[in-house]
């Protein structure tokens, strides 16, 4: 394990960014009976629930609400990378002509987010699929852009960002760690 | 990153508790898949397979073609009876053949015990057992621990029943490990000369009563009355057989109790089995069928897909 350099940001600070970005989804939505969230299993599914929440407290509006294990469609899943337990995807409703916005964590090469929209296109035709994830990290290696950013850490290679959730980690904060 | 500690799955007498958990569990996640629209994931994309069949076999070796196709792995399939094998070619050379052409993984299915074993002093790619005459078939035996579990939530404690020709029986065997490792408790019934002498060594109990077995059991594992084998003298007729060890209609309203049966299949209706159980909703059947291609997929997936040879 790495050390950690820095708190990028505390629970507070955490809150305030997913509030913004709850927002912000809706803001770009003329249709909001035709968006579903769908978060990456582990941590973006929890990112994806506090934004669902949001959108039913300041909006009262139900969304459809889906968890995606890219696992099985990673390009790298044969090298050891520390990737967390299998586990079944779960979407249950129909994604066909939805826009759906894909929620994650960290944003850093963007494999993952290929992984995600190769294994949702196995589950039907979405109209449109849209980007948010917590942080931006760079070091992108595929096409790939955020359309929902809530902050920006430029990191150099050593360095990683690990996004901590009450749900998985006891706590909520977003560290800067130094491998 | 999901990984077991077993390079082949030979059988479930030497594999460890948790390579057999995490084989279950991951099997559920596959189970999710077979329920998309788009039944299929990348996984083994590029990895070649080869299925060898030196026995006959239906509903395996089409669940492993399955099993294979939805990890997106290429498939070459092998049955002996159109093969050199007819010719008199021996299974190293066979193998050896096979082996050059650079497979991924060889799941063979051959009636002569212990033969998936030898495999491995000839090829150093994963080997899965598909059955091997009268010794082991572990992933039967995996999918009814998985179709269990589904339908119990857990398989510590359960008090699972095996009733049929255990001794003749590779899925019994294979079942016997597999559920004694995870905690259940096994009780087998047969005609005493179709069980192995001293088998209560493996930790199961032995009753040659099949409503004691009932009576007894959460679950009961029904076996095939194997006609092939028969004509051996084994059994004086179909009949007596299923007067005796049949589940029949009368025997499970007599006890008025919730039991879960299981059949590898085929079946035979109306002999081990009366066919309205077949049908009614006390079997999981056709679960144990679904099941079989989600285990395969897992394992599979973690002998191959999620390993390096180097």
């Amino acid at each position: 394990m790495g050390k950690i350099k820095i708190r990028l940001l505390d629970e507070a600070e955490i809150s305030k960014v997913i509030l913004r970005l709850s927002h912000e989804i809706i803001e770009n939505q003329k249709d909001l009976d035709s968006i579903a969230i769908i978060g990456i299993r582990t941590r973006g599914e929890i990112i994806a629930r506090r934004i669902i929440d949001n959108i039913q407290s300041h909006y009262n509006k139900k969304i459809d609400f889906g968890i995606l294990d890219v696992t099985f469609y990673r390009d790298d899943f044969s090298k050891n990378l520390g990737s967390p337990k299998v586990g079944p995807s779960d979407i249950t409703f129909d994604i066909n002509n939805k826009n759906i916005i894909l929620i994650d964590d960290v944003l850093y090469t963007g494999r993952t987010i290929r992984a995600a929209m190769d294994e949702l296109f196995s589950f039907g035709r979405p109209s449109s699929i849209k980007l948010g994830v917590l942080v931006d990290r760079g070091h992108r290696e595929l096409p790939i852009k955020a359309d929902f950013i809530g902050k920006n850490f430029p990191t150099s290679d050593n360095e990683h960002i690990h996004v901590l959730v009450e749900e998985v980690d006891d706590k909520n904060e977003v560290n800067l760690v130094e491998y | 990153m999901e990984r077991i500690d077993t390079k082949h799955l030979l059988g479930l007498e030497n594999i460890s508790k948790s390579d057999i958990e995490k084989i279950i569990d991951v099997g559920f996640t596959f189970r999710e898949v077979l329920d998309r629209p788009i039944k299929k994931v990348p996984v083994l994309n590029g990895k070649n397979i080869v299925n060898l069949f030196f026995e006959n076999s239906t509903r395996t070796k089409i669940s492993f073609e399955l099993a294979e196709k939805r990890l997106s792995a290429d498939v070459t399939n092998f049955s002996a009876s159109f093969s050199s094998v007819q010719k008199g070619e021996s299974l190293k050379d066979t193998i050896q053949n096979i082996h050059v052409m650079k497979m991924d993984c060889v799941v063979m299915r051959h009636p002569v015990p212990g033969s998936c074993l030898q495999l491995t002093n000839y090829v150093d790619v994963p080997i899965i057992n598909a059955g091997d005459g009268s010794h082991e078939h572990p992933t039967q035996a995996l999918l009814d621990m998985m179709s269990i579990k589904e339908k119990f939530g857990k398989i510590k404690g359960l008090k699972i029943g095996i009733v049929g020709d255990i001794l003749h029986s590779r899925v019994a065997l294979s079942n016997i490990f597999g559920l004694i490792k995870l905690g259940a408790k096994v009780k087998l019934c047969a005609p005493p000369h179709l069980l192995q002498r001293n088998i209560e060594h493996l930790g199961v109990s032995v009753t040659h009563d099949v409503d004691e077995l009932i009576e007894w059991a959460d679950a009961i594992n029904v076996l095939r009355i194997q006609r092939e084998r028969m004509g051996l003298g084994l059994i004086p007729s179909i009949r007596e057989y299923r007067t005796f060890f049949g589940i029949t209609n009368e025997r499970i309203k007599k006890h008025k109790k919730e039991i879960v049966l299981m059949h590898p299949g085929p079946i035979n209706r109306g002999v081990e089995i009366d066919s309205e159980i077949v049908d009614s909703d006390q079997t999981i059947i056709l679960d144990q069928v679904l099941n079989g291609v989600a285990v395969r997929m897992s394992v599979l997936y973690l002998l191959l897909g999620s390993k390096d040879f180097e």
